[in-house]
């Protein structure tokens, strides 16, 4: 477990940092950022990347920030930034609770948002956030600036829509309506370990009715999306558990989930049918902001 | 200091570790040293046809590379146990694969390099032509090929007494269950590592690193590479767990030790954890058949059980001690008038297996209490008071139970209480009300259940062990001993004994364990058997300075030596603390060779003694669980844990607690969490912590212990049995009794570990 041989580049600005990449993309460089994907897999030898360029002193990229009804968050910023709520009201609350799920404290500290995002493992949290609300990524290199939304980004088994001689600058998620409710539930087999399958919802509502409802499932399928047929199944039904089973049962019959050795596909979609009615139950008793 | 013997005094062990201070196995460098890395094998099974380390051998940093061809002259790893049956040696592992790989992780070349980087990189240019062949990877498969005319099935060993046949013709019910232990094992937080080292200058070829049995290990090696006992030595460092696994002789000890010597430098090699996850012993993989045949009134007629032991690819080190130590205790605490058990000894093409703690016994406390729980089921009677009903009385100790075959060593327990254990077990938690209480909780809904688990014990093997201690002019006292401390804090409980036989401060105490050079025999630890046997010779030892010291004083005080005392170090007479005295420290410089007061008496104030004896200790135990299972999920979660354990005597009873609280979340592990799991082809599916699940501190509940002292052995003055296996013996057991209650269907559970998915499976049946 001692990585192969690599050159290493400290970059000081996002411009060095792309420039630096563009030029070593070829040779597999890759983007070093906290590290806790990127390195357990350098110790195995299942990556030998020839080149890292370390983002880790770049100032800029510790941004997190409120403006405009957006939250930004830069390419530096940790999971354990978001420990306490970076925003008021639901969301921030949400988030709070999400970066609770994720590995343990140590890998909280150095682990980047952003990171998960370019990562794009099935079971993250973040790629779970960044497709159900809507988050525009933003992608960087010599050629310029792009953005991508949420749901285009993640293809699959760490599968982006990155391109090599891309940095992820920031991931920007619109602030929801004040009203909005949010509930978010998984399930892994000891704290800290990767979810088998996860769920995160929210919606409003008005005159005892749900509306704008969401319903994004993680963990199950090989990269996390939304549930349109359970978020239809809320959509216009008074919170409760007629509406929420319905959105659940919605849930089961729309996946395809993974299986592997230890887990069925079977035992995938009964755990995501009940963590998409946990995840709605907690969402109607958290009280709207 | 007074009493100091069965206090819980803190460890003398302690401010190292927890300073950064500790020395373990890749903390030891020394100049000029080599790092090992070992090519292993990609399949489960398959022929080498070529190795080529042309291209290794080419890259800068590279000192050498080796292949089976390159020790010759070097045997296959040998046995340290059932070392004279010869149907075993054809099986034992060779240090590098000689034509043919069985396991994945079968260890094919060495590397040798200047930095341990340069290794790994040099280990991946190794090329090596394979030709696949079949993988056996289920006991359960056909028999196959082990080598040419060799069988995959070591051996079919057999153990009995009494008229099983006729017990069973006889019976009012009889219950049958096909039952099977997962595959798992200890994994110590520090993995293996072992650095070789040849002084030149003194001819001594030196083993760092080693842990757990070096003075057998000693003598392995001394074969296996032809030495004089002289020219070998072996030291133990700081070792972070060991649990029966760690501390073995395995192929890289061999290699580290002979390139140490080709090479005239030092050899470091350092497992890393996804070695260790796929070459380290594994254990507790089998599947049983048993039966049991009651009378009406739930009492044992007869037990029989077959077994298929997957003992993986090779026979290591232990031989076939584990199926063994499954099959001589299978009974318990019952008492079982007849009794018949088989094992088949089968070899597979997964990771080989051997001892962890509580080796064959977490397996049979598992078969022979669900047959427990089902016979109760089966006559519709309290699972307790089942087995309240076939305990082995107090008036019937002690207790023999003896076997047919010569071969199989009788069990002849010293002294025990079970009943009263079983009262003070059910008072702890309460389980008059707590009993109801579950039941209300089930009939609202909740699936939550208790379920029990009792076992007997065996430790103190003899025959032999033997200590030496001398006081210096100081009034320190060194204890030199031949055990070895894998964390549990054995410098302090010898210090303890030592301390209170002797009459000083046990934090003047130095206990020197694990170094061969310091001491020519030792039993190490394994086996529970290091409080008890080097713990009385350490006794033994202790009284005879003590002697020395109250002899040489009487003398020099004027007073006769019954008279005398000896407390924190100073002899005074019996009541008169102020009083005349002389302290250790001066009765030594009497006594130094050169000192002219020293007359006729041997010089310095030391001794050496051996704690003898062909007896055994049996210790008892009863585990209690409580679960609450995740309708929806299938998660178990464990709502109680209890320990009930007699220790016979407590040295330090927070050392004990720590053993047993340690082995119980380490029984969780393999009831609900850990698996050594493969696929069809024989490939490891749980090589890194992400796969293999440990359970940590959010899985696990505070583990309740209730050590009792009710039944001190009278095999040894100190009356101590042993404690290293009594917190995982039956937890198995105990988990698989509430998960049953818990979903109100006896005998659900079947096999360990019981994953969220398996539980799911069950709850689903259940509906069916
Ligand atoms: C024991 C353990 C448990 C874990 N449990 C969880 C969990 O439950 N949930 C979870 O979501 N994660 C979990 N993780 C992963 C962790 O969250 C990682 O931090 C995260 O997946 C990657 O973020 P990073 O900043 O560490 O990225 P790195 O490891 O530095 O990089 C990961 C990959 O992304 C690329 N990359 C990173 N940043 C950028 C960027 N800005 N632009 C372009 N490419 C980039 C890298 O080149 C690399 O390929 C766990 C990790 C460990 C070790």
């Amino acid at each position: 477990m001692k990585p192969a041989a690599f050159e290493y580049h400290a970059a000081r600005s996002v411009e060095e940092a792309v420039a630096t990449l563009a030029e070593v993309a070829p040779d597999q460089g890759r983007i070093l950022a906290g590290g806790q994907s990127l390195v357990p897999t350098m110790a195995f030898r299942l990556a030998t990347p020839e080149h890292l360029v370390d983002i880790n002193g770049i100032e800029e990229l510790g941004r997190l920030a409120v403006e405009d009804g957006v939250l930004s968050i830069g390419a530096c910023v940790r999971h354990a930034a978001f420990h306490r709520p970076v925003t008021d009201g639901g969301l921030g609350a949400i988030l709070t609770f999400m970066a609770g799920h994720i590995g343990h404290y140590p890998i909280r500290q150095r682990g980047t948002f952003c990171g998960s995002l370019a990562q794009a493992d099935p079971s993250s949290e973040w790629c779970l956030a960044a497709v159900t609300l809507d988050a525009t990524i933003t992608a960087q290199s010599t050629r310029g600036r792009r953005t991508i939304a949420g749901a285009d980004f993640i293809q699959g088994i760490m599968t982006t829509a990155l391109e090599d001689d891309e940095l992820l600058v920031e991931t920007r998620i619109a602030l929801p309506a004040a009203d909005t409710r949010f509930g978010f539930a998984e399930f892994s087999r000891r704290a800290g370990d990767f979810a088998l399958a996860m769920a995160l919802v929210s919606f409003r509502l008005s005159g005892g009715v749900m509306h704008d409802a969401r319903l994004g499932i993680g963990g199950a399928e090989d990269h996390p999306r939304r549930i349109p047929q359970a978020e239809a199944a809320l959509d216009g039904q008074p919170p409760g558990s007629q509406a929420f089973e319905a959105a659940a049962a919605a849930v089961a019959a729309a996946l395809d989930p993974m299986e592997d050795a230890g887990t069925s596909a079977q035992y995938r979609r009964e755990l995501a049918q009940c963590l998409a009615r946990r995840a709605l139950e907690s969402a109607a008793e958290s009280a709207a902001a | 200091m007074d009493k100091v013997l069965g206090q819980s005094v803190p460890r003398l062990e302690d401010p190292p570790l927890i300073t950064g201070r500790g020395r373990f196995a890749a903390d030891i460098n020394f100049p000029h040293q080599l790092h090992m890395r070992v090519v292993r094998s990609p399949h489960a099974h398959a022929e080498i046809r070529s190795i080529d380390t042309q291209e290794a051998l080419a890259l800068p940093g590279i000192h050498g590379v080796w292949t089976a061809s390159d020790i010759p002259d070097i045997g296959p790893v040998d046995l340290r146990a059932d070392r004279a049956a010869e149907v075993l040696k054809p099986y034992r592992q060779p240090v590098l694969a000689k034509g043919r790989v069985r396991y994945v992780g079968d260890p094919v070349a060495a590397v040798f390099a200047e930095d341990p980087y340069l290794a790994e990189d040099g280990a991946e240019l190794v090329a090596v032509d394979y030709a696949e062949l079949p993988a056996i990877v289920s006991v359960d498969d056909p028999l196959g090929e082990f080598a040419p005319g060799v069988g995959t099935e070591v051996a079919i060993i057999p153990y009995s007494y009494g008229d099983t046949e006729a017990a069973f013709a006889a019976a009012h019910a009889v219950v049958e269950l096909d039952l099977l232990t997962g595959r798992h094992s200890g994994v110590p937080m520090e993995t293996r590592g072992a650095i070789g080292r040849y002084d030149a200058a003194k001819d001594i070829l030196e083993l760092h690193g080693a842990a757990k049995v070096l003075h057998r290990n000693k003598e392995t090696l001394i074969r296996m590479l032809g030495r004089k006992p002289s020219g070998l030595h072996l030291y133990e460092s700081h070792v972070g767990g060991g649990f029966g696994i760690r501390g073995e002789v395995y192929p890289e000890d061999v290699l580290v030790l002979a390139a140490a010597q080709r090479f005239g430098r030092p050899v470091k090699w350092i497992e890393d954890r996804h070695e260790h996850l796929m070459c380290a012993n594994q254990g507790r993989q089998q599947h049983h058949w048993a039966r049991m045949a009651v009378d009406a009134e739930g009492r044992i007629l007869a037990m029989e059980d077959t077994f298929h032991h997957d003992q993986g690819a090779y026979i290591r080190t232990h031989g076939v001690v584990v199926p063994n130590l499954t099959m001589c205790l299978f009974t318990g605490l019952y008492r079982v008038p007849a009794y018949r058990a088989r094992a088949h000894v089968r070899l597979t093409n997964k990771t080989p297996c051997a001892t962890y703690r509580a080796p064959g016994r977490y397996e049979a406390s598992f078969v022979r209490e669900r047959l427990m729980d089902a016979a109760a089921a089966k006559l519709g009677m309290d699972p307790i008071e089942i087995r309240r009903r076939n305990l082995i009385t107090k008036a019937e100790m002690p207790y023999t139970i003896a076997f047919d075959e010569p071969e199989a060593k009788d069990g002849e327990i010293d002294s025990g209480d079970y009943a009263l254990l079983l009262d003070k077990t059910l008072a702890h938690v309460g389980w008059d009300s707590l009993g109801p209480e579950l039941a209300r909780r089930r009939a609202q809904g909740e699936l939550v259940g208790a379920g029990i688990g009792m076992f007997l014990e065996e430790g103190g093997l003899g025959p032999s062990d033997g200590a030496r201690i001398a006081v210096d002019t100081e009034g320190d006292v060194e204890v030199i001993t031949g055990g070895a401390s894998l964390g549990q804090g054995f410098e302090t409980s010898m210090a303890q004994i030592c301390a209170e036989a002797l009459g000083v401060d046990y934090r003047r105490i130095r206990v020197i364990h694990g170094q061969t050079d310091r001491i020519p025999y030792g039993i190490g630890a394994h086996a529970a058997r290091t409080t008890v046997m080097t713990g009385n010779a350490v006794h033994a030892t202790a009284l005879a300075v003590r002697a020395k010291a109250l002899d040489v004083a009487s003398e020099i005080l004027q007073t006769p030596g019954d008279e005398l005392v000896i407390a924190d170090g100073t002899v005074t007479r019996r009541g008169r603390a102020t009083g005349p005295s002389i302290t250790l420290g001066e009765i030594a410089a009497f006594l130094a060779p050169a000192s002219k007061n020293r007359g006729a008496h041997a010089p310095g104030l030391n001794a050496e003694e051996f704690f003898n004896t062909t007896e055994t200790v049996f210790p008892y135990g009863i585990h209690f669980a409580v679960v609450r299972i995740d309708e929806e999920t299938g998660h178990v979660a464990v709502e109680r844990f209890v320990v009930a354990y007699d220790v016979g005597r407590a040295v330090n009873p927070m050392l004990v607690e720590g053993q047993l609280v340690g082995g119980c979340i380490q029984g969780l592990g393999g009831a609900l969490y850990e698996e050594f799991a493969y696929d069809p082809h024989g490939q490891p599916l749980a090589v890194t912590f992400a796969d293999y699940l440990m359970p940590t501190a959010a899985e696990v509940p505070d583990v309740e212990v209730l050590l009792t002292e009710d039944a001190p052995s009278p095999h040894n003055p100190l009356g101590i049995k042993s404690a290293g296996e009594g917190g995982i013996n039956g937890v198995g057991a105990a988990i698989a009794g509430a998960i049953d209650a818990a979903i109100s269907t006896p005998g659900a559970v079947t096999q360990l570990p019981v994953s969220p998915q398996r539980m799911r499976e069950l709850l689903r049946d259940r509906q069916a």
